[in-house]
């Protein structure tokens, strides 16, 4: 038989929840071909990013992913950072750094849940977030959100975390640990688990180079890429860890590095907290009066892998220019890889094994016809459109 | 003929399997709900979700499907569950003998909801529906051969008797079959079949929400859904009870053993729940083979053990 069916997954369907949209080709249920359309979630933050000023940035590109959504100011911060010529202080690089790993532990947890809810593992997917909890609480604690931190700024964070609460902090977290180890006992020793996972959408060592392919999605392959490690940057050069990779390349794989991931991460927030009693209270900012022209590039190891910022400075008080290019955007390219030749139950596991994030990728959509493949309508054309429906519902309210 | 009507619409047909099966859904979703640190539904939550269906919810119709066997398709699977019910509740609660051969009708029956969600499914027209199609086909194609060899051991076991009525008695009389080592291989084997004629987790296939978004019932809504929601819980009610009836010694409905009855309804329930909620969606080929040549071998042996008297 050589017709294909065609089996969506997107733009809504319970498997991710941002809208995407994977056109799967199948023959009965071995996927022969896939094709991906992104652009149901286009937010123009760079051109926004242009009307603001540099400590506002902050607060936008922060709500570029609500998951990791310390990595972009992160990568901003490393950025400007670069252009101004500033070393922060100790102080700052820690809190920076004990931020970025909380989060890291609270996205890997998160898609643990997530992968057994996609192999309809509901109580793993209840469990994961349940021990998420404190990881929040504790979010609450030091910045004072659960989501969105609104810690970073240029030269320094906003916020201290003091001396007193170091003792309260590292409680919990040896409390997380504990369910942790519960955790990852439970999905690495599950055979069932191993039947769903292992030798599932492997991706080999050569692929990742050749789609350049980052984060986890990348060590699972055994290649070790971490920003970390490759381009230090706040307190990672200062304390001990280790780039953790596996061989196999399958989901299995990629889960196992998230799972021990988190150690390392619990190991260096333990490690910034004790470097952060040797540091005086309260020396969190450098000040930073001008942005003078340049370039800067900032890089971060987010929890999905490298966020990469570029920002253009004119000597005014907002970039130039601000280009942005998340993790998922070479990773979901990878699917052709991964996903083709699979049966559609390893396919729709193979999809969310890299842990996509749609709202960071999408930058720009166009229309095409369906039929003749024929461009209709370009970026310009789209803001115009919406710009036009804009004033068009403004006018209706007035009348109201 | 009134009598028999009774028998079906009231007690123990339709009413009673699905209240029955209302109430122990709703005893799974609450210890599903307690594993997962979740406070579950309240009590009457089951009917609540069937009447908003039945009442409230419009139908809506596939464009490109055949509308007459989409809608026809649950209904027949509520016949075909209840059916099974009444012929296996009949002996069950003593009320009459039953005939001669019914295990083999109620063998029938029980696969009746089953293709008729198939049917259903094939007639919406829906791609993602005729992969959970041919998923529940393939998972049909593996467990019934299992199942139809659990009932094979079962008449062995109660001397060539092919009728539930006998199957209880023998049990009642002397000691309940799961009381012995081949019986215990047959319950194993058992509890897997209903697993997979429930399709929950790990044999959710032909539903899996997260890979087809509910397959074989993707299209269906309102009414036509309230209908497949009333068939579910009649077979939640009506498999347990028929494992009850081949290897526990069915029902005794007299003083402390009618809470006996209950708890044995209950304990097999649960054990589906537990399943269901320690082990994720296996695919498609690993549960043919499971069935294949796992739990197709163990019967084999049971009945082995059977013919040697164990």
């Amino acid at each position: 038989m050589s017709k294909k069916t065609l089996i969506p997954v997107g733009p809504y369907h319970p498997l991710q929840e941002e809208p995407e949209l994977f056109k799967l080709y199948c023959d009965g249920e071995i996927v022969k071909d896939i094709k991906w359309e992104t652009g149901y979630n286009h937010r123009s933050i760079e051109k926004l990013s242009e009307s603001k000023t540099y400590e506002q940035v902050f607060f936008l590109v922060e709500r570029i992913c609500g998951i990791c959504s310390t990595s972009h100011p992160f990568a901003f911060a490393n950025a400007v950072e670069e252009i101004v010529g500033v070393e922060i202080t100790n102080r700052a690089k820690y809190i920076r750094s004990i931020i970025a790993e909380l989060e890291r532990i609270h996205s890997h947890l998160l898609w643990v849940g997530l992968a057994g809810h996609f192999l309809g593992y509901n109580t793993v997917f209840m469990w994961a977030w349940k021990y998420r909890e404190p990881i929040l609480d504790l979010f609450e604690m030091i910045t004072g959100n659960r989501n969105s931190y609104a810690m970073f700024r240029v030269g320094g964070v906003r916020r201290d975390i003091e001396n007193s609460k170091i003792q309260t902090i590292q409680k919990i977290l040896s409390e997380c640990r504990k369910k942790n180890d519960l955790l990852t006992g439970a999905v690495m020793d599950d055979p069932v688990i191993h039947a769903r996972t292992k030798g599932v959408g492997i991706l080999t060592k050569q692929d990742v180079l050749d789609y350049c392919a980052v984060g986890p999605t990348a060590r699972a392959s055994g290649v070790a890429i971490d920003i970390r490690k490759d381009d230090p940057y706040a307190a990672y050069p200062l304390v001990n860890w280790k780039v953790i990779t596996a061989e196999a390349g399958d989901v299995f794989a990629k889960a196992e590095v998230r799972l021990l991931e988190m150690y390392e991460s619990f190991s260096i927030i333990e490690q910034c907290l004790e470097g952060l009693k040797k540091e005086k209270e309260g020396d969190i900012t450098v000040r930073i009066t001008e942005i003078p022209e340049g370039v800067g590039h900032g890089r971060a190891e987010a929890p999905r892998g490298e966020v990469f910022h570029f920002v253009v400075s004119d000597g005014s008080n907002s970039p130039a220019r601000h280009k942005i290019r998340a993790p998922s955007y070479v990773n979901i390219a990878t699917f052709r890889k991964s996903c083709i030749g699979q049966t559609i139950a390893d396919a729709t596991i193979t999809l969310a094994a890299v842990d996509p994030c749609y709202c960071c990728t999408e930058r720009m959509a166009s229309v095409y016809d369906m039929s003749s493949g024929e461009r209709i309508m370009n970026a310009n054309e789209l803001i115009n459109l919406s710009s036009s429906k804009t004033s068009e519902l403004k006018k209706q309210m007035d009348r109201k | 003929m009134a009598l028999n009507l009774l028998y079906f619409f009231v007690f123990p047909g339709l009413l009673f399997v699905a209240t029955a099966g209302a109430l122990l859904s709703w005893f799974d979703r609450k210890i599903t709900a307690r594993v997962q640190f979740r406070k579950g539904p309240p009590l009457l939550q089951p009917f609540y979700d069937f009447f908003k269906l039945l009442l409230v919810k419009e139908t809506i119709l596939p464009k490109h499907g055949s509308p007459f066997i989409f809608l026809l398709a649950p209904v027949f699977a509520v016949f075909g569950a209840t059916m099974a019910g009444v012929f296996i509740l009949l002996p069950l609660f003593n009320i009459s003998t039953g005939f001669k051969g019914d295990l083999i009708v109620i063998f029938y029956l029980l696969t009746i909801p089953s293709f008729s969600y198939i049917t259903g499914s094939l007639a919406s027209g829906n791609p993602l529906a005729a992969v959970g199609s041919s998923r529940e086909m393939k998972l049909i194609l593996s467990y019934e051969l299992t199942f139809l060899l659990l009932i094979a051991a079962i008449i062995m076991k109660a001397g060539q008797k092919f009728d539930l009525n006998s199957v209880i008695t023998i049990q009642q009389e002397g000691t309940p079959f799961i009381r012995s080592i081949s019986g215990v291989l047959l319950f194993i084997v058992g509890i897997f079949c209903v697993q997979a004629k429930l399709a929950l987790v790990p044999f959710d296939m032909p539903e899996a929400e997260t890979e087809i978004s509910e397959g074989i019932f993707i299209e269906y809504s309102g009414s036509a859904y309230a209908m497949i929601k009333l068939a579910k819980y009649i077979m939640f009610f009506v498999l347990p009870a028929f494992l009850v009836a081949l290897l526990m010694g069915g029902f005794r409905l007299e003083g402390i053993n009618i809470l006996w009855a209950v708890l044995k309804i209950i304990g097999t329930v649960l054990l589906l729940t537990l399943i269901r909620n320690t082990n994720p969606r296996i695919k498609i080929k690993q549960a043919v083979s499971f069935f294949m040549i796992w739990m197709n071998l163990l019967a084999v042996i049971a009945i082995v053990l059977i013919v040697f008297g164990y």
